[in-house]
């Protein structure tokens, strides 16, 4: 056995630092069978509406368990153009503007690896989700990071990227309504950001997958803006809107020369999705916008109620525009992000997320996913506030 | 929409307490919205759901759901034999349907017997009942939205994920 076997880790590999994330989910992962009420997920607390569920189940029954075409089936495609045409306002045509992905993470990978020589330049904001600056990392680009703030909501400015573009920049990599922090633009911010990015003639990466999960005003795509279609990856999925996060299905749409580059890497790295999530995914899009809204309605209240407990427990909580997670300031605590979710989930069992888990600018927060049942989100703000109280 | 009917409808397993933090109030908010509407005979009340085929719960042992042909009458329609049969402690609920007949009830007692004794004795022979048709229940998989047979899974999200 040779001495050393991380001498055969791959240099860029080795140097990715570990997942904030993953630190954490071992922490709580020690307390297996306490009473913990978790915070710290990412993900629906509804499981896939059973209409869903059904036509997959029927799609095996019929003997649907072969590959499908690399781009996805084209039922698909089509209903996937027809609801982003409903929804986003911008129209994609099926036979080569729309690929089928495993999740947005594979439409992420792909995208990073299609477009991305070594030391390219990626803009990304942050706090944002934890794989970005990772995937970035891993094609040996170099991710800049542009700050969001408390005082904008989180919002990204036309500003911020200006002070943070360098010469030679090629990509923005979005993410709005934002993973951890609830951010959007309204629509004149993303306006200004994408005649910024028509000057500096970027590419953007748009990944909207919390859009449906908008509670104040509409959702704007970039790609629906004049002159961006051309210039913008369309990312989303499954995951959040239909409660899909284990099948593992998602999709980009864009231009056919761009959707091509990524099909390649697509064919030899993964070949097709899974053809029962293809199936299943095709129902969601044509039976499933009821329960969407069924579900973003139960989210909305949530939001209010854990936004206003935060407030009035003394930690500092802006109103979270979209998505199903609270990014409150706990620095009034006296507490670092990291002490804070340390000693909560120690004192009263209750896991949260350290910002600084999303990037440096995510410091003198934490991340509380509302994606939980009223009343355990109600008991958790409880001993959250119990906890604060006797730190004072 | 009243928030709290909204909370009703949607018949979220809630507390009064539970109730004002979601919505927003405070409990005497919501109580005073549910005497309210107690009063405008929107919200009838409290019943729980019970999984009738355990032995903890078996008091009532038999329910049979009992079609029911009658005469309407000049003026009233089905009205007034409708609420005359509903009125037996027996019915729990009473329908007017379209189609092959023209009202579906719903019974319960603690025997096939004593249903049976109640179908053939006071329903059979209210005036302008002209037959009834009695099936008995023989299981239950779905009681008022509740899966019976344990429906999902127990919560198997991990409990940090990005
Ligand atoms: C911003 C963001 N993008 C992408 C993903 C991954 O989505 P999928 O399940 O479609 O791979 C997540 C999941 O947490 C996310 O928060």
């Amino acid at each position: 056995m040779s001495k050393d076997q991380k001498q055969w880790v791959a240099g860029h590999v080795a140097a990715l630092p570990k997942s904030g994330i993953r630190d954490f989910f071992e922490l709580v992962a020690k307390l297996k069978g306490q009473d913990v009420i978790s915070l710290g997920v990412g993900e629906p607390d509804f499981v896939t509406p059973w209409h869903i569920r059904e036509s997959a189940i029927f799609a095996l029954e019929r003997g649907k368990t072969y590959y499908t075409s690399n781009l996805g089936l084209i039922e698909l495609r089509r209903a996937i153009n027809a609801y982003v045409e409903e929804h986003f306002n911008v129209s994609y045509r099926p036979d080569d503007q729309v690929l089928v992905t495993v999740g947005v993470s594979e439409a992420l990978d792909l995208a990073f690896r299609a477009f991305c020589n070594p030391g390219d330049k990626v803009l990304y904001h942050q706090p944002c989700y934890v794989s970005y600056h990772p995937s970035i990392a891993l094609v040996h680009a170099q991710g800049i990071a542009v700050p969001t703030y408390a005082k904008d909501n989180f919002a990204l400015t036309a500003e911020a990227l200006s002070a943070a573009w360098q010469p030679g920049a090629k990509i923005l990599m979005l993410n709005l309504p934002c993973n951890p922090t609830g951010g959007t633009c309204s629509r004149e911010q993303l306006e200004k950001i994408a005649a910024f990015c028509r000057e500096k003639d970027l590419l953007v990466l748009s990944d909207e997958i919390y859009s449906e999960l908008t509670f104040d005003g509409t959702h704007t795509s970039i790609a629906s803006l004049p002159g961006m279609a051309e210039r913008t990856i369309f990312l989303h999925g499954f995951s959040k809107a239909f409660a899909m996060t284990g099948w593992r299905i998602g999709y980009a749409c864009g231009p056919a020369s761009l959707i091509d580059a990524m099909m390649k890497v697509h064919q030899y790295s993964m070949m097709c999705a899974s053809i029962i999530a293809q199936e299943a995914a095709i129902e969601a899009l044509q039976r499933g916008w009821d329960n969407v809204l069924k579900m973003r309605e139960q989210y909305h209240r949530r939001r209010d109620l854990i936004v206003r407990r935060f407030n009035e427990i003394g930690l500092t909580c802006h109103q979270p525009r979209g998505s199903f997670y609270a990014f409150p300031n706990i620095t009034s605590s006296g507490l670092s992000e990291k002490e804070f979710s340390i000693n909560l989930i120690d004192k009263e069992k209750v896991a949260v997320v350290p910002g600084t888990a999303f990037g440096a600018n995510g410091a003198g927060h934490v991340r509380a996913c509302f994606a939980t049942a009223y009343d355990q989100l109600i008991e958790a703000c409880d001993r959250i506030e119990r906890f604060v109280h006797a730190k004072r | 929409m009243n928030p709290v009917l909204k909370l009703l409808i949607e018949g979220s397993n809630l507390t009064v307490g539970q109730m004002a933090e979601v919505a927003g109030m405070t409990e005497s908010d919501v109580n005073q919205h549910l005497e309210q509407l107690k009063k405008e005979k929107i919200f009838l009340g409290w019943r729980p759901v019970l999984d009738l085929s355990r032995e903890a719960a078996a008091a009532v042992a038999v329910r049979a759901v009992i079609e029911v042909k009658i005469t309407p009458e000049r003026g009233g329609g089905f009205n007034r034999l409708a609420d005359r049969i509903s009125r037996f402690d027996e019915v729990e609920s009473c329908y007017l349907m379209s189609g092959a007949y023209d009202l579906l009830v719903f019974v319960k007692g603690p025997s096939l017997q004593r249903v049976a004794a109640f179908v053939s004795e006071k329903l059979s022979t209210v005036d302008g009942v002209i037959s009834t048709s009695t099936h008995f229940m023989l299981r239950s998989y779905k009681e008022q939205g509740f899966l019976l047979n344990g429906g999902e899974v127990q919560n198997t999200r991990l409990n940090v994920a990005p």
